[in-house]
């Protein structure tokens, strides 16, 4: 009798543990939630305010007279249509690139053995831990006065306020942050059981059908990863954007959105500028938001399956 | 015609070239070219003349202006290091710690990984930069600070202080609570590293040792960590990558401001320069230590 007892004490104890752990658990994750949230909420709530929101003291939260008028003037200022449409096509087109050039070049170095593979690894690692402010100088003179060094005769071209800086470096997976990409999809194809490949090669299909048909279809996790990472910081990049194109992108309208709103109302009001900017600041992360609630599932539920694994 | 047959271990490697010879010209072209331009730019006087620019040789003099007659620089330069230092231990203690919780099974999993990788997408640094300077979210942030600045709250750092902790590490633990929001929005991508690092340890190593009798404690310590050691190095190479290339990050906005602000664009690189160098040195330092605790499976 005395060991049913303490057995159950001792079953009992393990619960009331697992209990209040699960307690703690959930405590910890919704207050980071909070944390994560909160800003974004905060910034959504403010977006329909209107000036009156502001004056009234009983709002604090919850706009009382919703208004989408900070998203007109916000839309207007920012010169919504087009930098919008600029940011959306650039964001697609390099992240489509760096996706190809990844792939590409992170199944040559997972899957084929040649001499100065380590070296081109070691290349890759490179491109990640030198900041791109440091050759932002020669980076901007070579784009200005174009010839592949010396390779085209001539002066050069101009290839500045063109999208080629972006494409060809996209292309050759050394855009930004492109390293990274490439060490990722590395990654998954080294992870990939060689067995597949091999029934391949004895059914007669070279390396490049190999690659598109039996490689590429079980990588999509990781291609719809790096696609999404690619086309987040290309959406949110405002250094090369500025450096080899012009202002017309959404983020840097948006960091320039308080002089423009001086300018637009003849008059500075930073409260009422901040709804605006806060309407403005929806607008950039709208899309953002949309393409990861459509694609979070790739690497929520597969993230094994990623690659990412150091 | 008769061509020349390659071996099957000569095709292969042909063919590992062709596949990475995207990257190896554009490595050369766009990457290594400019990196070893930006070394010369910044060791030279650089004017712009008709059709292209010119180089004059100033021995060193552009280093010089930028440690000896930029006062900015120095405190801006030691300040961002510094940062970085302090920073990327909490981003990596914490990553980690929301990865195990993460990785556990609970209802609602799916909505808080999505929750915490959201920062990944949002952490842009427009925002960010709005954010410091907008007048609601200062003022909603004092009272959302309520929330994280019970720790370094007077009192309780007294209190702290009389329990004999060094003083330093508390001082470190209370700036680290201070900017608990930073750090966690600035992990998004050390969590789901880590979580891909949890989910490909083996089953099979925890069942073993819960046969063989080991206690939680016990697991966590003998198999988690030696197995994701390559992970956790791994992690700290990225949040110091990530550190420096935040467009929140100072010293990068005034080198900047220095290159293409009339300065001139020798001394901007020559900052540029030191900057790098600072970093590959502490990326030396810091992967050497951690390299001889690193376990590597296979």
């Amino acid at each position: 009798m005395a060991i049913i007892a303490r057995e159950r004490r001792l079953a009992l104890k393990h619960k009331l543990g697992n209990f209040l752990f699960s307690v703690f658990r959930t405590v910890l994750i919704l207050g980071i939630a909070y944390i994560i949230l909160y800003p974004v909420l905060s910034k959504l709530s403010s977006s329909f305010m209107s000036r009156r929101d502001l004056i009234d003291q009983t709002v604090k939260y919850i706009p009382k007279r919703p208004t989408l008028d900070n998203y007109r003037f916000a839309m207007e200022v920012m010169n919504f249509g087009k930098t919008f449409t600029n940011s959306l096509v650039l964001s697609v087109v390099v992240a489509t690139l760096q996706l190809v050039s990844s792939t590409v070049v992170g199944y040559g170095l997972a899957r084929f053995r040649f001499k100065g593979r380590n070296l081109v690894m070691a290349a890759a690692i490179f491109t990640l831990i030198v900041p791109p402010q440091m050759m932002m100088v020669p980076l901007y003179l070579n784009w200005r006065f174009f010839n592949m060094y010396g390779l085209i005769p001539g002066q050069g071209f101009n290839l500045l306020n063109s999208p080629w800086p972006f494409i060809l470096t996209a292309l050759t997976g050394t855009g930004l942050r492109n390293g990274l990409f490439i060490l990722v999809m590395r990654q998954f194809f080294a992870g990939m059981p060689s067995s597949l490949e091999e029934a391949a090669y004895v059914d007669g299909a070279g390396p490049l059908r190999t690659f598109v048909q039996i490689m590429l279809p079980s990588a999509v996790p990781s291609m719809v990863v790096v696609f999404l990472f690619g086309f987040v910081w290309q959406w949110n990049d405002s250094f090369l954007t500025t450096l080899y194109l012009d202002s017309n992108f959404l983020p840097v309208a948006l960091s320039n959105i308080t002089t423009r709103l001086a300018q637009y109302f003849g008059k500075t009001d930073p409260q009422y500028f901040s709804l605006i900017t806060n309407a403005g600041s929806m607008l950039m992360i709208a899309p953002l938001l949309a393409m990861y609630a459509l694609l979070q599932r790739y690497f929520v539920e597969s993230i094994e399956r990623t690659g990412l694994v150091g | 015609m008769k061509r020349k047959r390659l071996t099957l271990t000569q095709q292969r490697s042909l063919t590992g070239y062709l596949f990475t010879l995207p990257f190896i010209i554009g490595f050369i072209l766009f990457f290594l070219a400019p990196f070893v331009q930006s070394v010369v730019f910044s060791l030279n006087h650089l004017r712009i003349v008709t059709g292209g620019y010119e180089l004059i040789y100033n021995n060193w003099e552009n280093y010089k202006h930028a440690l000896f007659v930029d006062t900015n620089f120095l405190p801006t330069f030691t300040q961002t290091l510094l940062n970085m230092l302090l920073d990327v231990p909490a981003i990596v203690f914490f990553s980690f710690f929301a990865a195990l919780l993460l990785n556990q099974k609970f209802k609602g999993r799916l909505l808080a990984r999505s929750i915490f990788f959201l920062p990944v997408i949002l952490s842009s640094g427009v925002i960010a930069g709005l954010e410091a300077s907008d007048y609601m979210a200062n003022m909603m942030r004092e009272t959302a600070n309520v929330a994280t600045s019970f720790l370094s709250g007077p009192a309780l750092t007294e209190f702290l202080m009389q329990m004999k902790i060094p003083r330093e590490l508390l001082m470190y633990v209370v700036n680290v609570v201070d900017r608990i929001p930073e750090i966690i929005r600035a992990s998004g991508i050390q969590i789901l590293i880590f979580l891909a690092g949890l989910q490909s340890i083996s089953p099979s190593l925890y069942e073993a040792a819960r046969v063989e009798g080991a206690s939680g404690w016990q697991t966590f310590w003998l198999i988690t960590i030696p197995v994701l050691s390559p992970t956790i190095l791994a992690n700290v190479v990225y949040s110091i990558i990530d550190s420096f290339l935040a467009p929140t990050n100072d010293l990068v906005n005034y080198i900047r401001s220095t290159a293409f602000g009339g300065a001139g664009f020798g001394i901007g690189t020559a900052m540029g320069v030191m900057y790098f160098a600072a970093v590959a040195v502490i990326l030396a330092i810091v992967v050497g230590i951690i390299s001889r605790y690193v376990v590597y499976q296979d």
